[in-house]
C-alpha cells in the first residue's frame, strides 16, 4: 500500500496524465460529471453519485459499427469504430466499480463484443472508497462494500492521506509505473510513500466505521428474497404492476443514469453517399423498444416498466448465477421524475418480512 | 402543511364518499419524506397512502388527458400554478373537463432536494419545516438551511396563490367557502419573488452571438436524449410525438451530429410557444441540469413584446396570440427590424 497527501493529489494527476488520457470526478457549476482532467479542473472527491454513470467509459451512449458504401451492385464495408485510446479512469466509487463485473457478463461472454472489450482492455479504473454514505445507498444488499472497492487500484481518503493498494495485475504494473515517473521527475517528496503497518490499522478502523455507517442506512435490509428465476411467473403476473407503473412517464432517465442498464439499438444512417451503422443506447420504457418487424411486443406503459425490473431482479439472475443486475447506487432514486423506482418495486412486490 | 393536509384528506374522502367523485389523483408517500408519487386513489382505505408536503412539486394536470376519458368524474389535487397547465389542456380540448372535478389546494413553494444536496448536505432523513427555517436530519447530524434558499427554480417566479380553474378550494386560513379564493390572494407570495422572470433571458439576450451559442451548446451538449421534459411537459401532449415514430426518419436515439440534441430542444420550444404556461417541469425533471426554461421564457417573453402581455393557461377559453389573428397584428418585419441592421 502507498500513500499521497490529497493535496498532492494535483501533482500526482499530472504525472499520470502524460501520456494518456485521465478522467475524474470533475465539479462544474455545482454539478459532478465524469469528465476529462486537466489542471484547470476541479476534482470533487466528496460527492458519490455522478450525474451519469462510469458506464459511459466503456459502453458510451453511442458509437459507430461499421460503414458500407454501395457503388452499383457493389458493396464495400468501411471499418470505422471509434479509436479506443488508453485511460485512467479516476474516482470510481464501489457501486459503480461493481457494474463494470455485470456489463463483462453481457459483453465479453460469447460472441465477444470487441468494441466493449477494447475500452476494458485500454482502460485502468482507479476506485474510491465511500466515507459518507447517502441515504439513498444500498450497494450492501448486493453484497457491495462500499469500505473496499473493486477496480485495478482501489483508494481510500483518510485524513487527508489518500491510501493507494492494487487489486489486479494490471493495477500492479500501473503502480510500477507511477512509481517510475514519480522517480523520473525527481522533486516529488512524500508523494508516493510505502504505507506501513499503522496505516493499516488506520485505514482498518475506517472500514469499519463506514460498515456502521452502511448499517445504519434506510435500506440496508431491503430484501431480495423470492427474487429468481422459479418467481418468473408470479412477480410477471402479479396485479401489482398497474398500480407501480401507473405514474411512469416513460421517459428514459432510470435507464440512461443506470450504471447497469445494458440494452442498445442498432440503426442504419443514411448519410446520402451510403450507410452508416451505429448503436446507441435504447430504454425499455421507449414505445419502440424492441421493435421488430410485426410489431412492438410490448404495448403499454406497464408492460414497458415490468420489463425493467423483470429484467433486473429475475431475468439477469436467472440467467447470471444470481447475480441482480442493480448495483444499489441510488441514481434512480434522484433521477426519476415521478419518484418511481426500484426500491419501491422491490418492496411492493417482495416477500413481506412482517406477515 | 400538516394542517392543509387534514383539510385535503378530509375533503376528498367526503367527495369520494358522497360520490361527486369515483378516484382522486394526487400524492402517495414514498421510501423517503422527499420522494412523493403521483398516484390514483380509489378508495378511503387507499386514501390512507394520500401526502402533501413540500415535495409534491409534479404538475399532476397532464395525467387528466388520459384520466378524464376513463367512466366517472376524478377528482384532481391541483396547486395554483398546476391550473395553468390544467386550463390549457381543456382549451386544447385534450382534458374532458365535465369529467374533472377540480380541488384547487394551498401551496407555499416546493422544496428542491438536491439543492439541500447541493449545500453538502449528506445521508437526508427528515426535515421540519418553521416558517422559514429547515431542519434537516441526517444521517450524519442535524443541519439546517433557509427554506428559501432551496426552493424550486420554478418557485423562485411564482405565478402567484390564486388558483385558475377550480370547484373548490382549500386553505388553512379560513373554512372552505367562497372566502376562500381572498384568502390566498391576500397572503404573501412564498419566496421573495421579486425575482424577474426574464431575467436571465435578458443577460442572454445581452451576449454576443458567439457567447449565447458557446452558453447553449455548453448546456444542451449535456442532453442524453431521456425525453423526461418533453413527457412531463402539459404542452406536450401529441398521441405519438414525431421523435418517437421511426417512419419520420428522424426518430433520433442518438445524434446523428453534435448540433442535433440542439435542434430538439430548439424545435420543442416552437411547438409549444404560446402555448407553454412556464410551469418549470421541464427544468426540473432535466437530469443533467440543463435551464431548459429558458428557451420557453425567451418566447413567452418576444409574444408579450410583440402581442402584448400574455400568460398561457390563465384562462381555458381565449384564443393564444399565436392562434388568433388581428389585422394590427405586427408584422414579421418586426422580427428583423429588432434585430437591427444586418
Amino acid at each position: 500500500m502507498y500513500k499521497i497527501p490529497v493535496n498532492h493529489l494535483t501533482q500526482l494527476f499530472s504525472l499520470i496524465s502524460g501520456d494518456r488520457a485521465l478522467y475524474a470526478p470533475i465539479e462544474k457549476n455545482g454539478q459532478v460529471r465524469f469528465g476529462r482532467w486537466s489542471e484547470s479542473e476541479k476534482v470533487s472527491l466528496d460527492k458519490l453519485n455522478t450525474i451519469r454513470s462510469a458506464k459511459d467509459f466503456f459502453f458510451p451512449q453511442s458509437e459507430n459499427l461499421v460503414a458500407f458504401k454501395t457503388e452499383g451492385k457493389k458493396i464495400t464495408i468501411i471499418e470505422n469504430r471509434d479509436d479506443s485510446e488508453a485511460f485512467i479512469l479516476f474516482g470510481v466509487r464501489a457501486c459503480d466499480a461493481a457494474s463494470f463485473d455485470i456489463l463483462d457478463r453481457v459483453f465479453l461472454s460469447e460472441p465477444v463484443d470487441t468494441y466493449y472489450k477494447a475500452r476494458r482492455d485500454n482502460g485502468i479504473v482507479i476506485t474510491l472508497a465511500c466515507s459518507e454514505p447517502e441515504e439513498t445507498c444500498f450497494c450492501n444488499v448486493f453484497g457491495i462494500d462500499a469500505a473496499n472497492p473493486a477496480g485495478d487500484i482501489a483508494t481510500w481518503i483518510v485524513d487527508d492521506m489518500l491510501y493507494w493498494k492494487a487489486v489486479t495485475a494490471k493495477g500492479d504494473a500501473f503502480t510500477e509505473t507511477v512509481k517510475g515517473l514519480i522517480e523520473k521527475a525527481g522533486s516529488f517528496e512524500n508523494l508516493f510513500e510505502a504505507a506501513g503497518s499503522p496505516e493499516e490499522e488506520k485505514l482498518k478502523k475506517y472500514k469499519e466505521n463506514v460498515k456502521k455507517i452502511m448499517d445504519s442506512l434506510p435500506l440496508h435490509d431491503l430484501s431480495l428474497e423470492g427474487f429468481n428465476g422459479e418467481a418468473l411467473n408470479d412477480k410477471f403476473n402479479s396485479p401489482k404492476w398497474k398500480d407501480l407503473s401507473e405514474a411512469c412517464l416513460g421517459c428514459g432517465t432510470c435507464t440512461f443514469v443506470c450504471p447497469t442498464c445494458q440494452c442498445y439499438d442498432i440503426r442504419d444512417y443514411d448519410t446520402g453517399h451510403g450507410i452508416q451503422r451505429f448503436r446507441c443506447w435504447d430504454s425499455c420504457m421507449y414505445s419502440d423498444f424492441t421493435k421488430m418487424a410485426h410489431g412492438n411486443p410490448r404495448t403499454s406503459q406497464l408492460e414497458r416498466f415490468r420489463q425493467r425490473f423483470m429484467h433486473k431482479l429475475i431475468y439477469f439472475p436467472a440467467n447470471n448465477d444470481g447475480v441482480y443486475s442493480c448495483v444499489g447506487c441510488g441514481r434512480c432514486i434522484a433521477g426519476c421524475p415521478v419518484s418511481m423506482n426500484i426500491v419501491k418495486v422491490v418492496k411492493a412486490m417482495g416477500v413481506d418480512k412482517n406477515v | 402543511m400538516q394542517r392543509i393536509f387534514g383539510l385535503i384528506k378530509d375533503k376528498a374522502e367526503k367527495l369520494l364518499a358522497g360520490g361527486t367523485v369515483n378516484r382522486i389523483i394526487g400524492w402517495t408517500g414514498g421510501e423517503f419524506f422527499y420522494d412523493p408519487t403521483p398516484a390514483v386513489f380509489k378508495s378511503k382505505e387507499e386514501l390512507e397512502g394520500l401526502v402533501y408536503n413540500s415535495f409534491c412539486a409534479s404538475n399532476l394536470s397532464k395525467y387528466l388527458i388520459n384520466e378524464s376519458k376513463k367512466d366517472g368524474k376524478i377528482l384532481a389535487l391541483l396547486k395554483p400554478c398546476d391550473t395553468y397547465g390544467f386550463n390549457q389542456l381543456v382549451k386544447e380540448h385534450r382534458i374532458n373537463k365535465d369529467n374533472v372535478y377540480v380541488l384547487g389546494i394551498e401551496c407555499s413553494g416546493m422544496i428542491d432536494i438536491n439543492k439541500i444536496r447541493d449545500l453538502g448536505i449528506k445521508g437526508i432523513t427528515g426535515i421540519s419545516e418553521e416558517d422559514d427555517s429547515l431542519v434537516i436530519q441526517t444521517i450524519y447530524g442535524e443541519k439546517s438551511c433557509r427554506r428559501s434558499d432551496v426552493l424550486l427554480e420554478k418557485c423562485l417566479c411564482c405565478k402567484g396563490k390564486q388558483h385558475m380553474a377550480y370547484d373548490e378550494l382549500v386553505c388553512a386560513d379560513k373554512p372552505t367557502d367562497g372566502s376562500c379564493q381572498d384568502t390566498l390572494e391576500a397572503s404573501a407570495k412564498p419566496s421573495e419573488s421579486t425575482t424577474d422572470r426574464f431575467e436571465m433571458v435578458k443577460k442572454l439576450e445581452a451576449m454576443s452571438p458567439e457567447e449565447r451559442y458557446s452558453f447553449w451548446r455548453d448546456e444542451l451538449s449535456k442532453c442524453i436524449r431521456c425525453n423526461a421534459c418533453r413527457n412531463i411537459c402539459p404542452s406536450c401532449s401529441c398521441v405519438k410525438c414525431v421523435f418517437d415514430n421511426d417512419a419520420s426518419g428522424i426518430a433520433s436515439k442518438a445524434n446523428t451530429d453534435a448540433f442535433e440534441e440542439n435542434l430538439f430542444h430548439i424545435i420543442r420550444a416552437f411547438h409549444v410557444a404560446g402555448r407553454c404556461t412556464d410551469c418549470g417541469e421541464c427544468s426540473r425533471v432535466c437530469p443533467q441540469h440543463i435551464p431548459l426554461h429558458l428557451l420557453n421564457r425567451k418566447i413567452i417573453k418576444d409574444i408579450n413584446e410583440l402581442y402584448g402581455e400574455y400568460q398561457a393557461g390563465k384562462d381555458a377559453e381565449s384564443r393564444g396570440p399565436l392562434t388568433d389573428f388581428a389585422m394590427d397584428d405586427p408584422e414579421p418585419g418586426i422580427v428583423a427590424e429588432r434585430g437591427g441592421d444586418h
